[in-house]
C-alpha cells in the first residue's frame, strides 16, 4: 500500500457553523508500525476497568491459586527447614532403634510394638563404644497442676538421655539413676510445660497429678527454644519404669517386658556407626528369632543422615503433592478467565465489528484480548504471589515454622500465570479476531 | 481520476446448494468531492454494495478500484488496511464505544494506523470542532443525544482524512429535525471541504441531499441520475416508503 491518502479539496470559502475554517491535514498513509503495545495495554485496561467488579472476581481465580501454590510452597520448605534443623540438632553421632520397618507396608512402623526393655538390656550388654543408651516410652495423658491442666507429652526415659540430649536444669535437678531405677514418682518439666502448669511461680517441689498418679516435680529444664512438635520444652519427663507400668501399661502380651518406643545411642566415634548398628541389627535379628534367610527386620536402626533422607523424601512428596492441588485451583482459574473471556467477546461483538471496520487486523483484535486476558492473570499472579507471602510471613511470626518464599516458587508462581492467562486467553482471543465485521455490525 | 471505479461488479452467496445472486453487474464511477446517495428497497442489493464499496466484503467477480487501489483480491489484512486509510464510516446506530469519551471515539481508528498520541488527540479535537462538537469533547456518548451522538460518529469517519465517506442511513435512527441537522452537517463538509460522502438510504428525503442518486433494483443498478433532479426524487417518494 504505497499510494498516499487523497485530501479534502476545498471548494468553497464558507465554513459550517462556529468553528470557521478549521481543516484536517491529510495523514500519511504509513504513519507507523500500526497498533502498538502502550495503545494495546490502555484498551485492555480501559475494557477490564469498564467492568471492575468482574474483571476483580475473573482475577480472583488466578489470586487464590498463585497464593495457595505460593503459600504451600513456602510453608513445604519451611517445614523440611524445620525438621532438618531438628534433626540435625540432635547431633551426628546419634543412632535410633526403632520398633517396625521403615520399609516394610505403609502403617506397620507406627502399628508395631516388638522393641522391649529386655531388647535395650541386652544392647546395653554387648558393650559397644557409646556414650550412652537411653531407652524411650512416651504418651500423651492430662497432667493437672493446682491452677491449671494441660494435655501434653510425657516421656519416661533414664537419665542418660538428659546427658545425650544435652539437658540441663534451669531449677531444681533432674532425676538420678537410682530413682529411675526404681520408677520413683518424679518429673522433670520442659520450661514451656512449666509456665504452662505453675505461671510464674515456682514448679520444684509442687506435685502434678497425671491418671490418678501423683508426682513430684524435681525439675525445671533450661528452655531449648526452637519451633517443632514435639520440642522438648512442651514435655514432661519421668523415670521410664513409672512411664511403662503406672501410667501407659505398657507389659508385653508375653507379660515378661515392658515396650519402648525408641532406644537412643550415641557412638563414641562417628566412624563406628555403621558397624555398631550392623551388630545391633545382628543382635535384634536373633532376639527376635528372624531367619538368617533375609526376612525383613521388624524394626529400624538409623542414624542422623538415614533419618534426614526419610524425611526429606516424605516432606518433598508431600510438598509437592499440595502445591499439585494448589496448582489445580490455578486451572479452575485459568478456565475462570477463558470463561469470562468469551462472554467479553459475545458482549463485545459489536465493539469488535466497529474497530474492525475501522481498520484493525484481526491480529490486533487477537493482540487486545489476549493482553486483556494476561492483564488479568498477571495481575492476579503478582497479587496471590504477596496473599501467598503474606500466609507464609504470618505462618513464621507466629513460630510455627519459618516459611520462606523462595525466588523459584516466585517465578514459577508468575510464569504458571501467565502460562494460563495465554492458554486461556487465546481460544476467546481467535475466537473475537475471526468475527466477521459484518455480521459483528449487525449484531445486538 | 474517479476516486471510485466499479466494473460489473457481482456478488453471489451461496445458500447451501442454491446460489443467490445479490448485485448483479452493477459499474459506476465516483468522482472526487461528490455527494452520492444509493438508494433502493430492502433486498435491492445496497446493503451488499454498501459492504464492498467499505471494503467489509469482496465480488464475486468484477472490479472494486477505490483511490487507486484495486480491492477485489485483497486479503483481510490488505482490506483492513484501506478501510483504515481510505475510508471512513457512519453507521445509523452512531457505534460509538459506550465507556470512551467523545474525543477518545474518535481517536480510535487513528490507533490502527499508529499515529503518535499527540497528533491523534489534536486531530480528534479538530474533526470534532469541524462537527460543532468543541464544547462536548469529554463527554461520553450517554451524555449526548443521538445527533450529538451521530456528530461524534462523523468527526471518527472524517478524522483519517478518508478518501470516501460512508454513511449508512445515518438519520435512521434520528427525528427529523436532527436529521437535517446531520444531513446539514455532511453537505457542508462535502461542499466547503471537498469530502467524498456517499450515503445509503432507503428515504428519498434524505437522497435529496445528494446531488446524484444511484437506484438498485433487485441487485442491478436501474438509475443514475446526475445532476440531480429533485423532482424526480419527490416523485420516486412513495415507492421508496413502500
Amino acid at each position: 500500500m504505497t499510494t498516499a491518502v487523497s485530501s479534502f479539496r476545498p471548494l468553497v470559502s464558507a465554513t459550517y457553523q462556529e468553528d470557521s475554517g478549521e481543516m484536517l491535514a491529510p495523514l500519511d498513509a504509513d504513519t507507523g508500525a500500526g497498533f502498538n503495545l502502550t495503545e494495546v495495554v490502555r484498551v485492555s485496561l480501559d475494557s477490564l476497568f469498564a467492568n471492575k467488579t468482574r474483571s476483580f472476581l475473573t482475577m480472583l481465580g488466578v489470586i487464590i491459586g498463585v497464593a495457595s501454590v505460593v503459600a504451600l510452597l513456602s510453608l513445604g520448605n519451611g517445614a523440611t527447614a524445620s525438621i532438618t534443623g531438628q534433626v540435625q540438632s540432635i547431633g551426628t553421632n546419634l543412632i535410633f532403634v526403632m520398633p517396625g520397618s521403615l520399609s516394610g507396608r505403609p502403617g506397620e512402623t507406627v502399628a508395631a510394638q516388638n522393641l522391649t526393655m529386655d531388647d535395650y538390656q541386652a544392647i546395653s550388654n554387648l558393650g559397644l563404644p557409646l556414650n550412652g543408651i537411653a531407652p524411650q516410652f512416651s504418651g500423651k495423658a492430662d497432667i493437672v497442676a493446682p491452677s491449671a491442666d494441660k494435655n501434653a507429652s510425657i516421656a519416661g526415659t533414664t537419665p542418660t538421655y538428659f546427658t545425650l540430649q544435652d539437658l540441663r536444669p534451669a531449677s531444681g535437678s533432674l532425676f538420678d539413676e537410682s530413682q529411675s531405677r526404681a520408677g520413683a514418682p518424679v518429673a522433670v518439666l520442659g520450661a514451656n510445660l512449666a509456665k504452662d502448669l505453675f505461671g510464674s511461680g515456682t514448679a520444684v517441689g509442687q506435685t502434678v497429678r497425671i491418671k490418678d498418679q501423683t508426682l513430684r516435680v524435681v525439675g525445671v529444664l533450661a528452655a531449648k527454644g526452637g519451633g517443632g512438635m514435639t520440642s522438648v520444652d512442651d514435655q514432661l519427663f519421668a523415670p521410664i519404669s513409672f512411664v511403662q507400668q503406672r501410667l501407659f501399661g505398657a507389659r508385653t502380651p508375653d507379660g515378661n517386658s515392658y515396650r519402648v518406643a525408641n532406644i537412643m545411642l550415641s557412638a563414641r566415634n562417628g566412624d563406628d556407626i555403621n558397624a555398631i548398628q550392623d551388630r545391633i541389627t545382628v543382635l535384634l535379628r536373633e532376639r527376635h528369632h528372624l531367619k538368617a534367610d533375609g526376612s525383613g527386620d521388624d524394626f529400624s536402626v538409623m542414624n542422623q543422615a538415614s533419618m534426614l533422607s526419610t524425611l526429606n523424601n516424605i516432606t518433598s512428596i508431600l510438598t509437592a503433592f499440595l502445591a499439585a492441588i494448589a496448582g489445580i485451583s490455578l486451572l479452575v482459574g485459568g478456565i475462570g478467565i477463558m470463561n469470562i473471556m468469551l462472554v467479553s467477546v459475545t458482549e463485545r461483538t459489536k465493539e469488535i465489528g466497529l474497530r474492525k471496520a475501522v481498520g484493525a487486523r484481526g491480529q490486533d483484535i487477537l493482540l487486545q484480548f489476549i493482553v486483556e486476558a494476561l492483564v488479568v492473570s498477571v495481575t492476579g499472579g503478582v497479587i496471590g504471589l504477596a496473599a501467598g507471602a503474606l500466609v507464609a510471613g504470618l505462618v513464621t511470626l507466629s513460630g510455627l515454622l519459618t516459611a520462606t518464599v523462595s525466588l523459584s516458587s516466585m517465578a514459577l508462581a508468575l510464569g504458571f500465570s501467565l502460562a494460563v492467562g495465554l492458554f486461556f486467553g487465546i481460544y476467546p482471543a481467535r475466537r473475537a479476531a475471526r468475527l466477521n465485521p459484518i455480521e459483528a455490525l449487525r449484531h445486538e | 481520476m474517479s476516486v471510485i471505479s466499479v466494473t460489473d461488479l457481482c456478488k453471489v452467496y451461496r445458500m447451501g446448494e442454491v446460489e443467490v445472486p445479490a448485485l448483479c453487474g452493477v459499474s459506476f464511477e465516483i468522482e472526487p468531492g461528490e455527494f452520492v446517495a444509493i438508494i433502493g428497497h430492502s433486498g435491492s442489493g445496497k446493503s451488499t454494495l454498501m459492504n464492498m464499496l467499505g471494503c467489509l466484503d469482496t465480488p464475486t467477480s468484477g472490479t472494486y478500484r477505490l483511490d487507486g487501489v484495486e480491492t477485489q483480491n485483497l486479503g483481510d489484512d490488505d482490506l483492513a488496511r484501506v478501510r483504515s486509510v481510505k475510508l471512513g464510516f457512519v453507521f445509523q446506530q452512531y457505534n460509538l464505544l459506550p465507556r470512551q469519551t467523545a474525543l477518545r471515539n474518535v481517536e480510535m481508528p487513528m490507533i490502527y494506523r499508529g499515529v503518535p498520541a499527540g497528533v491523534r488527540k489534536a486531530r480528534a479535537a479538530t474533526a470534532l470542532r469541524m462537527v460543532g462538537m468543541r464544547e462536548r469533547m469529554e463527554h461520553r456518548p450517554n451524555q449526548l443525544s443521538g445527533g450529538q451522538q451521530q456528530r461524534v460518529a462523523i468527526a471518527r469517519a472524517l478524522v483519517g482524512s478518508p478518501a470516501i465517506v460512508l454513511a449508512d442511513e445515518p438519520t435512521g435512527a434520528l427525528d427529523t429535525k436532527t436529521g437535517e441537522e446531520i444531513m446539514a452537517i455532511l453537505t457542508s463538509l462535502n461542499r466547503q471541504q471537498g469530502l467524498t460522502v456517499i450515503i445509503v438510504t432507503h428515504e428519498a428525503d434524505v437522497a435529496a441531499y445528494a446531488n446524484r442518486v444511484l437506484t438498485l433494483r433487485d441487485g442491478q443498478l436501474i438509475s443514475d441520475s446526475w445532476p440531480p433532479k429533485p423532482t424526480a426524487v419527490a416523485q420516486q417518494a412513495p415507492e421508496m416508503i413502500l
